[in-house]
């Protein structure tokens, strides 16, 4: 048996982010697992650039956002294993986890990191009548063999989902010569940043239908077209709208769902609308010594904020660890009229420090307002031109203000037009 | 070379049957159209082992049904194949099934079928607490089962090859020719040929079309199409038995039940489609009434937790049993047709019965030390921690995940690819391990399972195929 | 004349008005907020630029290819030509972060820069 201080589960941008800030915070025995062959997560197959300006200042490609935090790694002499796959976290913070040179490792921890992040929705999960042949996959996995092994899934595609990877796929798959024929997405909006909307397609001309689907596969043994049609306000099919688009490829941008598997078989409570954990300000769990951060608790638009979030972790570890964290008076949030949720949903009076409420809302509004109340008062109203389910938005709740609060206390947030 | 027997088609039928006959001094060699064994009926069925008493007494489905039931317990652990004895109950939802229960019953008792009952509401209840509350009742009965039905046919097909037999994978009949005395038959696939004394027509949906080779057009077989949905492990509490609804003249219903991985499942529709084309594609008019139907005996069945849908073909022959034994045009050819349900449950029956025939007419012994088993695949997930140190420990590829829903490791994935029928695409490889059947549904470990197949095959990524055939999941290089 | 651009210098993503006369200047921006968006709106309706990502072909590594960027921005109608350009070029292992693949590619005088690590392998 071995023992830790902190054991940090995945080694992406989040378990990286939220083990160095551990670090810092002056906690010395940290391990991080990482079940791919190098650190660096998902980064590593996100060639594209947008990463790093909120935090860095700088517009870095996926590697090189990791990279920083690699190098971070190394010259603080954090502890690491690649390959090594998490299977199994118990209710006394011990951590069952398997490599080929170790063989199977069972480690005592006092505080623990979740940060396994998350995985794309298949093709399953919608049900989508046709046949099962070759050339269907998630985008994801079209990225990592077109930008990892070299390889290309196809040369006539069709995207469903215009998410932000199915966006820059479309870009992707274009550059290295093939023909993307159509993104259609099943909302009336698209859930992908406005931006990829005009340098991945618009750019390419490629077109974007909204409310609109793929109701059929076609192909005996490799895909050989869809048939794509536009769907009404309860997203069904709609009769005589039906196309047949001719395509040896469907990528699938769908959705993300947080890989709670380790989280919920530890018997840690789940937040049904994040699919993440439900965490406080500190981002601890439910079970003492846990914490959770970046896309296994909820999934982000910006892996700045990831980083930003993994900090919140890292430090909160480290205090409990140390014993210097604080005593817990909670309040909880809630999002209300159009806010799908809030994370954290619940909040330490004692936290000694401003707390971010990151949300996202339901739908696209124009000129709405973001209202705060504390037990049914308005304590906030921030005016915003633009609210979309694509993008992360915060408030800030000032550590004056939580002075005011008391235990037991409700904070709602919620958009009104 | 003549082998004494050539077997068509390797679905459970024809890798049972091949693998009792592989236990006796003759030589023989099954063949498949496809790229593995498996793929047609055997991969997508309901995978159910039926009690018995659906068929009327004095059939042939009857007969082996009870009998293949019997056997499957054995069977399955002798091949390493998982099993699970947890009975189905035939549900009443309304007063006038009452009646059907009890001729059920009757009948089951002709049939043989041994440990059933009938319940009453509160009976049913408790042993299936999420069944629908109008329920008025159930025929219980303790025998049947779950079982994975193409490791079974792997097991089998295995076993066979481990006793000599030899395998044609990707090898399509298109022509049967057969000497003047009618004692060798030579099978063809375009220019390739093989020749054997006896055959077994075990073609499943295709096997009317394989005797009609032979100038034998008795066999009239219409596809009946299936359509199923799998739910993810965490609705597997619903159901405790194999849960049925009264049966109709198409069949036994949509059934609720766990799988042997523990995944729900809940299926089958029931349209003949005719006879030629063997459409595989999912409808979603089709599953949205099968989820309807679910529903009167689960209502809980949400289909939110759907990882995946799909659909199988039965052999239905409108004799409405199973058409086995001696073609009237040559004695030689044995038929194995019609093999719809309960013939999963009826297989290791009938790979019995065939072998007998062949044998006596061939005069055949058994072999003195043929291998009954096959090696016991590694299924690290279902390890004890120990195990698991002992196992890394001995071989370090076992250390290695590369599918993380179900917690397959590279050892597992390199021993499928290296098995006494090898898994040399990506379907295969999921058959044998489960690497990809999880919830990613392949979308992480997919790229890894290419590659290592890559690797042992000496291929480059391109070349591997989803499922043999064009099915290919990658165009070229990017650059 | 009056002309609507949405802002890609950052994921925020902000609409851009930008007002033209006939002789081509540009008399006002408006929408942006922050001063990328200003300068981002005067390029992208004079000389539209973007930065490109793509891999190229490495032999001896680890991978059998690197990610890479351009530099700097590159004529926007130029992008689809330089990615095709460097489908033909291979680089040998090991490779840093920074280095360049390709010098100036096709007289832009934007170098293209590899965006990731990979060692001998």
């Amino acid at each position: 048996m071995l023992n830790y201080d902190i054991v940090v589960v995945g080694g992406g941008p989040a378990g990286m982010a939220a083990a160095v800030k551990a670090k810092e915070c002056g906690v010395d025995s940290i391990l991080v697992l990482e079940r791919a062959e190098t650190l660096g997560g998902i980064l590593e197959q996100c060639i594209h650039t947008g990463f790093g300006l909120h935090y860095f200042g700088e517009e870095l490609s996926g590697p090189e956002y990791a990279d920083r935090f690699i190098q971070q790694v190394i010259e603080k002499n954090i502890e690491y294993k690649t390959d090594t796959m998490v299977l199994e976290v118990t209710a006394d913070n011990k951590v069952y986890a398997v490599n080929s040179e170790d063989g199977l490792l069972e480690i005592q921890a006092k505080a623990v990191i979740l940060a396994m992040g998350c995985r794309e929705r298949p093709r399953g999960a919608l049900n989508t009548p046709g046949t099962r042949c070759a050339g269907v996959m998630t985008a994801g996995t079209a990225q990592k063999y077109v930008n990892i092994d070299g390889y290309m899934p196809g040369k006539k595609v069709v995207i469903l989902g215009s998410g932000d990877i199915g966006l820059i796929m479309a870009r992707r798959m274009t550059l290295e010569g093939a023909e993307v024929k159509l993104v259609c997405e099943l909302m009336p909006y698209s859930s992908g940043l406005t931006r990829n909307i005009v340098q991945c397609l618009d750019d390419y001309g490629i077109p974007l239908e909204l409310s609109c689907t793929v109701i059929r596969i076609h192909g005996e043994e490799r895909l050989e077209g869809v048939t794509v049609a536009k769907v009404d306000e309860n997203r069904r099919p709609i009769k005589g709208t039906e196309k047949y688009i001719e395509c040896d490829t469907l990528l699938l941008s769908v959705g993300l769902i947080p890989e709670n598997e380790l989280t919920r078989e530890a018997g840690i409570d789940l937040d049904p609308v994040t699919s993440g954990a439900v965490v406080d300000e500190s981002r601890q769990t439910t079970q003492p010594g846990v914490f959770a951060c970046g896309n296994v608790l909820h999934v982000h638009d910006l892996v700045d904020y990831v980083t930003l979030e993994s900090y919140c972790a890292g430090e909160g570890a480290a205090k409990y660890v140390l014993g210097s964290a604080p005593e817990k008076k909670y309040i909880s949030t809630k999002g209300v009229g159009g806010v799908r949720y809030i994370v954290p949903q619940k909040v330490n009076l004692n936290a000694g420090e401003d707390v971010k409420l990151y949300f996202r809302v339901g739908r696209v509004y124009k000129g709405a307002s973001i209202v705060v109340k504390y037990n049914g008062y308005e304590i906030m109203r921030r005016k915003k031109p633009r609210l979309a389910p694509g993008e992360m938005e915060n408030v800030i709740l000032k550590e004056s203000e939580l002075q005011k609060f008391a235990e037991g206390g409700l904070v709602e947030i919620s958009v009104e037009e | 070379m003549i082998y004494d027997v050539a077997v068509i088609g390797a679905g459970v039928i024809g890798s049972m049957i091949s693998m009792e006959l592989s236990h006796y001094n003759l030589s023989s060699i099954l063949i498949e159209k496809f790229n593995d064994v498996a793929m047609g009926t055997t991969k997508a069925n309901s995978a159910i082992v039926h009690a018995g008493f659906d068929a009327l007494p004095g059939t042939l489905k009857a007969k082996f049904n009870v009998e293949g039931t019997r056997l499957m317990p054995e069977t399955c652990k002798r091949l390493h194949v998982p099993f699970k004895q947890i009975g189905s109950v035939v549900v009443a939802f309304y007063e006038e099934q009452l009646k059907t229960l009890q001729t059920l019953y009757d009948r089951g008792i002709e049939n043989g079928v041994p440990d059933m009952e009938i319940l009453n509401r509160e009976q049913l209840r408790e042993l299936e607490p999420h069944i629908n509350e109008i329920a008025k009742g159930a025929l219980y009965a303790k025998t049947a089962g779950i079982v994975c039905p193409y490791q079974l046919a792997i097991a089998s097909a295995e076993n066979a090859v481990l006793n000599g037999t030899d395998i044609k994978l990707n090898y399509e009949v298109d022509k049967i020719e057969y000497d003047e005395a009618g004692k060798v038959f030579s099978i063809y696939s375009g220019e390739k040929e093989i020749q054997a004394r006896f055959v077994v027509n075990c073609a499943g949906i295709y096997s009317g079309k394989v005797a009609e080779l032979i100038g034998d057009n008795s066999i009239e077989i219409v596809f009946r199409k299936g359509e199923y949905m799998l739910l993810d492990k965490n609705m597997g509490y619903l159901a405790n038995t194999v849960i049925f609804q009264c049966p109709s003249e198409m069949g036994k219903g949509i059934l609720v039940t766990d799988t042997v991985d523990g995944n729900l499942i809940t299926g089958p529709s029931s349209i003949d489609i005719g006879s030629v084309d063997a459409d595989l594609s999912t409808n979603a008019d089709v599953l949205d009434a099968v989820i309807d139907a679910a529903r009167l005996s689960v209502p809980e069945i949400n289909t939110r937790n759907v990882i995946t849908s799909f659909a199988g073909l039965r052999a239905h022959s409108p004799t409405n049993d199973f058409i086995i034994g001696e073609s009237e045009v040559n004695p030689s050819f044995i038929n194995v047709a019609g093999i719809e349900s309960p013939g999963l449950s009826a297989a290791p029956a009938i790979g019995i019965y065939v072998k007998d025939l062949i044998v006596e007419k061939l005069g055949a012994q058994i072999k003195e030390n043929y291998e009954p088993s096959r090696k016991t695949p590694v299924r690290f997930n279902e390890m004890t921690n120990e195990q698991k140190k002992e196992l890394i420990e001995k071989d370090k590829r076992y250390g290695r995940i590369i599918c993380r829903c179900e917690t397959v490791t590279e050892g597992e994935i390199l021993d499928a690819i290296h098995s006494p029928i090898p898994a040399t695409d990506v379907d295969g490889v999921k058959r044998r391990t489960r690497a990809g059947m999880g919830r990613c549904q392949g979308g992480f470990c997919g790229s890894k399972v290419v590659e290592l197949l890559a690797r042992e095959h000496g291929l480059n990524l391109d070349d591997i195929t989803k499922f043999g055939g064009n099915s290919k999941l990658l165009v070229g290089k990017t650059k | 004349m009056t002309k609507n651009i949405i802002c890609v210098a950052c994921p925020m993503g902000c609409g851009i008005t930008v007002e033209i006369n006939d002789s081509g200047e540009i008399l006002s921006v408006t929408g942006n907020t922050c001063k990328r968006g200003d300068a981002y709106a005067r390029t992208e309706c004079t000389n539209p630029v973007r930065s490109l990502t793509t891999t190229v072909k490495v032999s001896g590594g680890t991978h059998p290819v690197v990610p890479c960027k351009s530099a700097d921005a590159l004529p926007k109608g130029k992008i689809i030509e330089c990615a095709r350009a460097l489908r033909d070029i291979e680089i040998k292992a090991p490779v840093k972060i920074g280095d360049v693949v390709c010098a100036d590619i096709l007289g832009t005088g934007v170098d293209i820069v590899a965006t990731n690590h990979c060692p001998e392998g």
